[in-house]
């Protein structure tokens, strides 16, 4: 495969949750000045739209950087299924970490590293059509030069 | 440098199959894909070139020229045709979403005066694009 073309491959999600910010660190004056409406205690929801990319060759007898059947049953499993339609402060991930999606979009990146059909380049999170974060910071290109 | 970007849209048939392998196999690995009769897509691309801004004319690219250089390279040759059939480089390679990105660098590779290509994006759908930067 050495010298085959090397190609990203980004598949987005979508999936709606609820959170609501707050840090048990900080008094509740620190927590509503820090967080605002986001403080609110009953929670408020976003459509998030979770970007994930793969880089890789491509293998030569299927055209792809990796099986987008396979990725897609992952993100079910793994995405989907655990963050669609919850609560995102109930879930034992942000038990003691905000649910901002900073923390959000790490933990994404820290499920789809485990997916093993390819090797993940960036995950990158829409909390609105305003916001949206990007793991981590580097582009893919740099990743792969620091990586050689 | 800056980055300039120019979108353009296709719209092509094709299916996913692979000679080498039995009709199960290729349906196992490809599903829906693999069907002969083909299907399609309205595909968008995206092609990033980098380059020094001119002092004079204040452009990277004259983004007419770039739009023109996508519809002869691409565009007329993609629009409205069977990808698998009826294109080249299809002919002997599946004309998945990381392969056309490919195949469309390798057409504007040195076609953009003054610029020096840095990415083709192809989208196949809005959740679903490829990114090539030459990498080998």
């Amino acid at each position: 495969m050495t010298g085959a073309p090397k190609a990203y491959l980004s598949r987005r999600y979508r999936l709606s949750a609820s959170h609501r910010l707050h840090s048990e660190a900080y008094t509740p004056e620190q927590n509503r000045a820090a967080y605002g409406k986001c403080n609110n205690p009953h929670g408020h929801g976003h459509n998030y739209v979770v970007e994930v990319t793969f880089g890789g060759q491509v293998d030569e007898a299927t055209g792809m950087v990796c099986n987008l059947a396979e990725l897609d049953a992952f993100a079910q499993t793994n995405l989907l299924d655990r963050f669609d339609h919850m609560n995102l402060n109930t879930l034992e991930t942000f038990q003691k970490l905000v649910p901002t999606t900073e923390n959000f979009t790490i933990e994404v990146y820290r499920i789809f590293e485990r997916f093993p059909g390819a090797k993940l380049t960036r995950v990158r999170i829409e909390e609105t059509a305003n916001n949206s974060f990007e793991y981590p910071a580097e582009y893919p290109t740099q990743i792969d030069d620091r990586k050689g | 440098m800056i980055l300039l970007t120019r979108k353009a849209e296709f719209s092509s048939a094709h299916f996913y199959w692979n000679d080498a392998w039995s009709p199960q196999e290729n349906q196992r690995v490809f599903g829906k894909c693999a069907n002969r009769n083909g299907h399609g897509h309205n595909y968008t691309l995206e092609v990033t070139v980098a380059g020094e801004v001119d002092p004079v004319s204040g452009f990277v690219v004259d983004l007419k020229q770039l739009k023109d250089i996508l519809e002869r390279e691409v565009v007329s040759v993609y629009d409205h045709r069977h990808l698998n059939l009826e294109v080249p480089e299809f002919a002997t390679r599946i004309p998945t979403t990381e392969n056309i990105a490919i195949a469309i660098w390798n057409r504007l590779d040195g076609k953009v005066p003054n610029a020096k290509l840095h990415r083709v994006r192809v989208y196949e759908m809005p959740d679903l694009f490829a990114d090539y930067y030459g990498e080998r």
